[in-house]
C-alpha cells in the first residue's frame, strides 16, 4: 500500500509567548496568498509552537524563514471523523488498540465533515491500521 | 567586649611593625606558589626588598582571573596533605575558585569570627541559628566554628524550609541569627504569616550581599533585632574579614590580618582616606593560600574618623562592585560564567540576556537564550527538553536556580561595544 500519499506536511513555527507573534505569522501568510486550512497553538513555559496545515507549505516555509522565524516541517495524518457523538472515540480506539501513541492532535470542521489531524509516533503503522479499519484518511492532495 | 583586646587595639606603630613582619612572611610563603614566584621574580622582588609597608606597591595586583589558571590546587603553598578543608566560590568562567585551609588557617579564621561576634556582644549565653549554606559556601562552616569557639549554642540551620527555621527559633529560644539580608526579610514575612513574633531574637548578623540602612531599619523593626553588617570573601578565608561594632558606623577590618589598600580601579593608584575606591587586600595570616594585593572588586573607602570602641580604622559599608559580578541570593555570579555554560550547549545560541528580579524578597534570575535554528524539530517536547537542559547546566555551574526563557533566533540584542546583558530590576535593599 502506498502510505506516502497520506503523509501531510504540517508547518511548525517556534514562537515566543508574547503579543503580536501570531499576527506577524498570519499577516505574512496572507501577503503570500497562502491559505491556512487547519491550525493550532501549543503552549509551554513561555514559548509555543504554532502548527498549521497550509495549501503551500514550501512557500510558507520560505517566507517565514526569510522573516527570521524558526520553522520546521512535521509529518501528520488527517482522518475523517463522523461529525456526531462517538466520532472521535472510533478513531482514537483504532490507534489505542494498535499501541500507537498520539503525540498531539487537533481538529477542524471542514466542508465535508469533521477532520482530525494527528501527530503519531508510528506514522506508517497508523496509516495502515486506520485504512484497515475502514476509516477514511485524507490524501495529501486535499491540502496541498 | 573584646576577644583579643591586645591585638584589636594595637597602637599604630606596633600594628605597622606587626604588619611588616607578617607581610614579609606572607611574601616568603607566596614564593612557594609557582604563579607568585614568577610574578615576583619578573618584578625583581624578594622578601628582603620589602623594607616598609609602602614597598608593597612594587608588587603587582592579583586578580580573580589569575586564580583560574591555578585550578584546582595551583595556588596552594603547602602540600595537599597539609590542607584539611576545601571550599569553592564562583570563578569568572567554567571552573570555580578553589580555596584551601591548613589546620592553622581554620583556627585563625575561627578566631577572627570569634572577635567579630564578641565585638557585638554575643557569647556563651546566646543561642545562635546559622541560616546560610553549609556546603561549599564559606558562610556556613565559617560562622559555625567561630560561634562554637566563643561558646555559643550553635544550631546549623543551613538554608531552606523557612517554617522549620522559624519553629526552631521559637522552640529553642534563639537569640542570634546569621543569614543574608534578603532571606531575613523573607523570614520576617513568613513569621508574620505564621503569627510568630520571635520574641527571643536580639541580634541579627547579615552579610553575603550589599544592603542599605533602610533595610536595616525594617529588619530591626520586623525581627526585633539589632542588625550588624558582616563582610568577607572566600579568597580571604570567608566571612569575618570586616564587621560592624556596636557603633554601627562602618566596619572594622582586622588590620593585623589583612593589609588594606584602596585604589582607583582604573589607574591602580592609591586613593586617600575618605575617598572611594576598590578594596585591595593582602591577607597576612594565610598559610595554605597566600595572596598578594588581591583585588576584591568591592567598592568602599577607609574612614578618617576613629571609633569609640578603640579598634583601628574602619571601612564604610560596601556600596557596589567595580566589575560586573552579581550577587544573587548571596551567591556571586559573573555573566561570563553564564556565557561559558551556553557555549557548551549547541541547541542554543551564544547571545543571552539576564534579568534579575526580587520576588517576595528573594532574588530570581531569568536567562533568555535563543533557540538554535538547526535544533528546532518542530516539536514542543524537544523545546521543553532543551529548556530543561539549559536550566540544569546553569544550575550545576552557578549553584543557582534559574528560569530559562527560550526566544526566537535573532531576537536578542547584539552589542557592538560593551555588552549590556544584565538587567537588574531589583530595588535597593
Amino acid at each position: 500500500m502506498d502510505t506516502k500519499k497520506y503523509v501531510i506536511r504540517q508547518i511548525s513555527i517556534f514562537s515566543e509567548n508574547r503579543p503580536g507573534r501570531l499576527a506577524a505569522i498570519a499577516h505574512a501568510l496572507g501577503e503570500e496568498k497562502i491559505n491556512i486550512l487547519a491550525f493550532s497553538i501549543a503552549e509551554a513555559n513561555g514559548f509555543g509552537v504554532v502548527r498549521a496545515l497550509v495549501d503551500h507549505p514550501e512557500k510558507a516555509h520560505d517566507k517565514l524563514l526569510s522573516m527570521g522565524f524558526n520553522i520546521a516541517f512535521t509529518d501528520v495524518i488527517a482522518v475523517r471523523m463522523k461529525d456526531q457523538p462517538g466520532g472521535l472515540y472510533e478513531v482514537a480506539k483504532i490507534l489505542g488498540d494498535s499501541g500507537i501513541n498520539i503525540e498531539y492532535s487537533y481538529a477542524y470542521s471542514g466542508k465535508e465533515g469533521a477532520v482530525l489531524i494527528l501527530r503519531v509516533d508510528l506514522v506508517e503503522d497508523a496509516i495502515k491500521k486506520i485504512q484497515n479499519s475502514g476509516a477514511t484518511l485524507l490524501e495529501r492532495s486535499v491540502f496541498h | 567586649m573584646f576577644w583579643d583586646k591586645k591585638i584589636e587595639t594595637l597602637k599604630t606603630d606596633d600594628l605597622q611593625a606587626l604588619q611588616l613582619k607578617r607581610l614579609k612572611k606572607t611574601i616568603a610563603q607566596a614564593q612557594k606558589v609557582g604563579f607568585f614566584k614568577k610574578r615576583l621574580s619578573d618584578a625583581g622582588i624578594t622578601a628582603s626588598s620589602i623594607k616598609t609597608l609602602d614597598d608593597i606597591r612594587k608588587i603587582p595586583f592579583t586578580k580573580k582571573q589569575d586564580l583560574r589558571e591555578g585550578y584546582p590546587f595551583g595556588f596552594f603553598a603547602v602540600p595537599l596533605k597539609e590542607i584539611v578543608r576545601i571550599h569553592t566560590t564562583s570563578g569568572t568562567t567554567g571552573k570555580p575558585t578553589v580555596v584551601g585551609y591548613t589546620k592553622k588557617d581554620l583556627d585563625v579564621w575561627a578566631d577572627l569570627i570569634a572577635r567579630n561576634m564578641t565585638m557585638i556582644g554575643v557569647g556563651k549565653e546566646d543561642i545562635f541559628q546559622n541560616m546560610v549554606n553549609y556546603g561549599m559556601f564559606t558562610g556556613g562552616l565559617g560562622f559555625h566554628y567561630g560561634a562554637e569557639k566563643i561558646g555559643m549554642t550553635v544550631i546549623p540551620g543551613s538554608t531552606g524550609n523557612t517554617k522549620r527555621q522559624i519553629e526552631m527559633i521559637r522552640d529553642f529560644g534563639v537569640t542570634t541569627i546569621h543569614c543574608t539580608p534578603s532571606y531575613a526579610m523573607h523570614l520576617s514575612e513568613v513569621a508574620e504569616e505564621m503569627g510568630e513574633s520571635l520574641d527571643s531574637l536580639k541580634t541579627g548578623i547579615f552579610g553575603a550581599e550589599p544592603w542599605s540602612e533602610s533595610v536595616r531599619h525594617t529588619l530591626e523593626k520586623r525581627l526585633g533585632v539589632t542588625a550588624y553588617d558582616s563582610y568577607g570573601l572566600s579568597e580571604l578565608f570567608g566571612p569575618g574579614v570586616a564587621f560592624e561594632c556596636r557603633e554601627r558606623e562602618g566596619l572594622h577590618i582586622w588590620h593585623d590580618s589583612y593589609l588594606v589598600e584602596i585604589i582607583d580601579p582604573n589607574t591602580g593608584e592609591r586613593v586617600s582616606d575618605g575617598e572611594r575606591g576598590e578594596l585591595v587586600v593582602t591577607p597576612l595570616v594565610k598559610e595554605a593560600m597566600p595572596l598578594l594585593r588581591y583585588r576584591t572588586g568591592d567598592v568602599t573607602m577607609l574612614m578618617e574618623d576613629g571609633c569609640l570602641c578603640k579598634r583601628a580604622k574602619k571601612i564604610t559599608r560596601i556600596t557596589g562592585r567595580c566589575d560586573d559580578m552579581l550577587v544573587i541570593r548571596g551567591i556571586n555570579v559573573f555573566p561570563s560564567q553564564i556565557e561559558h555554560v551556553l557555549l557548551k550547549i549547541p541547541e542554543v545560541g551564544n547571545q543571552f540576556m539576564v534579568y534579575i528580579d526580587r520576588i517576595n524578597h528573594l532574588d530570581e534570575m531569568t536567562v533568555e537564550v535563543e533557540i538554535n535554528r538547526a535544533f528546532f524539530s518542530g516539536e514542543l517536547t524537544d523545546l521543553a527538553r532543551i529548556q530543561k537542559k539549559v536550566g540544569k547546566e546553569l544550575r550545576d555551574a552557578l549553584e543557582l536556580r534559574t528560569t530559562v526563557r527560550l526566544v526566537e533566533p535573532g531576537s536578542l540584542p547584539r552589542f557592538e561595544g560593551k555588552a549590556k546583558r544584565v538587567i537588574d530590576r531589583r530595588e535597593e535593599i
